[in-house]
């Protein structure tokens, strides 16, 4: 347990070991494309759409694995075919989480049918569910970085039409966004932002920084601007904390990812909760039954 | 401030919106046929009618996201969807998400450039003051910097309306705006839009099931049942003669201290069902 403070040995693994820095560069790159995504994830209710595309993220790293190509590219076409299938079958959301459901469960089981059939090493089987970023490569890196650099420009695009779809469908439909594509495009992107995480933190616990950092932020700010800038220190210190703490005692990092963001994540709502700021659920000024009743008639 | 006759405005300015000839049908079912309207700016038109009558569907031609089986449309000088930035739109009233990270004031902003792409660095002192004279319009300033999910029904609605005139549009069209507000917010909602286009000259198109709240303001009715509709003054159109026409069936219009009640039909004036008629729509 000792090990977990021991400072000296954390330096010394950072200043020496090249697999550590690029685990760090990775993590940082990572945390800075999840936390943009994670408001605009959470304002779209898509937190179960993450959980579902990461698994079939991991039955495409997993197919890639035993074909014998880059887990990346894998993961990356698993991750984008999943969130394409889920973007665009289903629009009612009732019907949208029971088709994620399907999926997942059919992806995972596939997926760990590929890794029985993978004559190779178990820690690689292993790492695509609960992450290995220490074994981030320089291809790995470049992919990471392209894809980055890629989900950038793509959201900056689409990024005013996007929120106007996400706040009130109904309304940016009557201005003409294009509200269908837009949410192809968007559930694309955190396809390929999903990706991404699964080869550092792993598949199961990819919604520590696809979700957990914007959930915080939008615990303790409104404002759409400082909502994503927070979702992103959040997730870096998430991503580069983890990476960080798990050197010394040689402890798996998505331990320290999800610990560390999930206390982010208490704090940020113990300090809503003392603001006196509580959600509609707990009470506070609430819109009236009839408004409430008729969001479920209306919406799509 | 009464625009009895439409085509008098035409010298100064063009008509707000026209329709020559509109038809809708779907299949075998015509929502309406042959329908000519225009509407000058300055004009506030109450759509009137039973659920299924189209109504709604109206609005949709008018805002370019359906398409007439015949005859053509226009609004504000150009072809419906290409006006965007010309044409406000105040939708029902509908709970907005409380986990939404948008406060009341990025919701009015969005009504000026949420269509747009790109982020938008540019002018944005322009559209700041622009969001705050908006905000300020409505009487929503102090609450404009909270989450909108988190306001109540009538401070979302007043900001939904910000969020149309922010545009500074030449036409206003809205879809029962004043559904399930409470009697204080009603009024205050329909006495912003009634100022705007007192103001400002914007035309209104103002789809209710219900016209007494708006009565004082309307300058003409389109009531529209089965394919079957009556264009004029609330007094010419809302008779028991006409609106018997029109349902083919005996109905009574009764006119106490000021307002108008419809006996002896039960669709479409029941405020429980017009509640799913957007849904039907979409």
């Amino acid at each position: 347990m000792e090990e977990l403070f021991n400072f000296e040995l954390t330096w010394q693994l950072i200043r020496d070991d090249e697999y550590v820095r690029t685990a760090l560069l990775a993590a940082a790159i990572l945390g800075l494309v999840a936390g943009v995504l994670g408001p605009l994830i959470v304002s779209r209710n898509m937190a179960f759409a993450v959980h579902g595309t990461s698994e079939l993220s991991f039955t495409g790293g997993a197919a890639a694995l035993l074909i014998g190509i880059n887990i990346g590219y894998g993961a990356l076409i698993g991750a984008v075919v999943a969130a394409l299938i889920m973007g665009l079958l289903s629009r009612r959301s009732s019907e949208h989480d029971s088709v994620i459901g399907v999926l997942l469960a059919f992806g995972l089981g596939v997926g760990v049918l590929l890794l029985w059939f993978y004559p190779g090493r178990a820690s690689n089987k292993f790492g695509l569910l609960v992450g290995q970023i220490v074994g981030v490569d320089f291809a790995s890196l470049a992919l990471l970085s392209v894809c980055a650099v890629g989900v950038f420009v793509v959201l900056a695009v689409i990024y005013r039409p996007l929120l106007f779809a996400s706040v009130d469908a109904e309304l940016a439909r009557a201005r003409g966004v294009p509200t269908r594509a837009l949410a192809a495009i968007f559930a694309v992107l955190v396809g390929i932002a999903t990706a991404l995480g699964v080869q550092t933190v792993g598949a199961l616990l990819v919604l520590s920084l696809m979700v957990t950092p914007g959930a915080a932020a939008a615990r303790v700010t409104a404002s759409p601007l400082r909502a994503t800038l927070l979702a992103v220190v959040f997730a870096e210190i998430a991503a580069v904390g983890g990476i960080v703490l798990s050197l010394a005692p040689g402890a798996p990092v998505s331990a320290f990812v999800c610990t560390i963001s999930f206390v982010i994540y208490v704090i940020c709502w113990t300090i809503s909760v003392a603001r006196g700021r509580p959600r509609k659920l707990t009470g506070g000024s609430a819109i009236e039954p009839a408004g409430r009743r008729e969001s479920v008639v209306v919406s799509r | 401030m009464t625009v009895d006759n439409p085509t008098d405005t035409t010298t100064t300015t063009s008509t707000a919106i026209s329709l020559r000839g509109a038809t809708l049908s779907y299949g075998d079912r015509v929502l309406w046929d042959g329908l000519d309207l225009d509407i000058a700016p300055g004009e506030f038109v109450a759509v009137l009618g039973p659920n299924g009558s189209g109504k709604t569907s109206l609005l949709r031609v008018l805002l370019g996201l359906q398409r007439l089986s015949a005859g053509t449309v226009e609004v504000a000088g150009a072809r419906p969807g290409r006006a965007s930035r010309s044409v406000g739109y105040i939708p029902q009233q509908r709970a907005l998400d409380p986990s939404l990270t948008v406060r009341g004031r990025d919701l009015v902003g969005l009504g000026l450039d949420g269509h747009r792409w790109g982020i938008g660095f540019g002018g944005m002192r322009d559209r700041r003051r622009r969001v705050t004279d908006a905000v300020a319009a409505v009487g929503a300033t102090d609450f404009a910097d909270r989450p909108v999910g988190l306001l109540s029904g009538g401070e979302q609605q007043r900001l939904r309306v910000a969020q149309a005139l922010v545009g500074d549009p030449a036409v206003l069209l809205c879809d029962e705006p004043l559904l399930s507000l409470d009697i204080a917010n009603q009024r205050a909602v329909s006495t912003l839009i009634d100022k705007r286009r007192r103001d400002a000259d914007t035309a209104v198109v103002f789809v209710t099931h219900e016209i007494n709240p708006v009565l004082p303001l309307v300058d003409r009715v389109l009531y529209l049942v089965d394919g079957r509709f009556r264009i004029g003054t609330p007094d010419e159109v809302m008779t028991s003669k006409n609106l018997s026409e029109l349902y083919r069936a005996a109905v009574e219009v009764i006119k106490v201290r000021g307002q108008i009640h419809v006996v002896g039909v039960h669709s479409g004036l029941c405020e429980d069902e017009s509640h799913h008629h957007l849904a039907e729509a979409e």
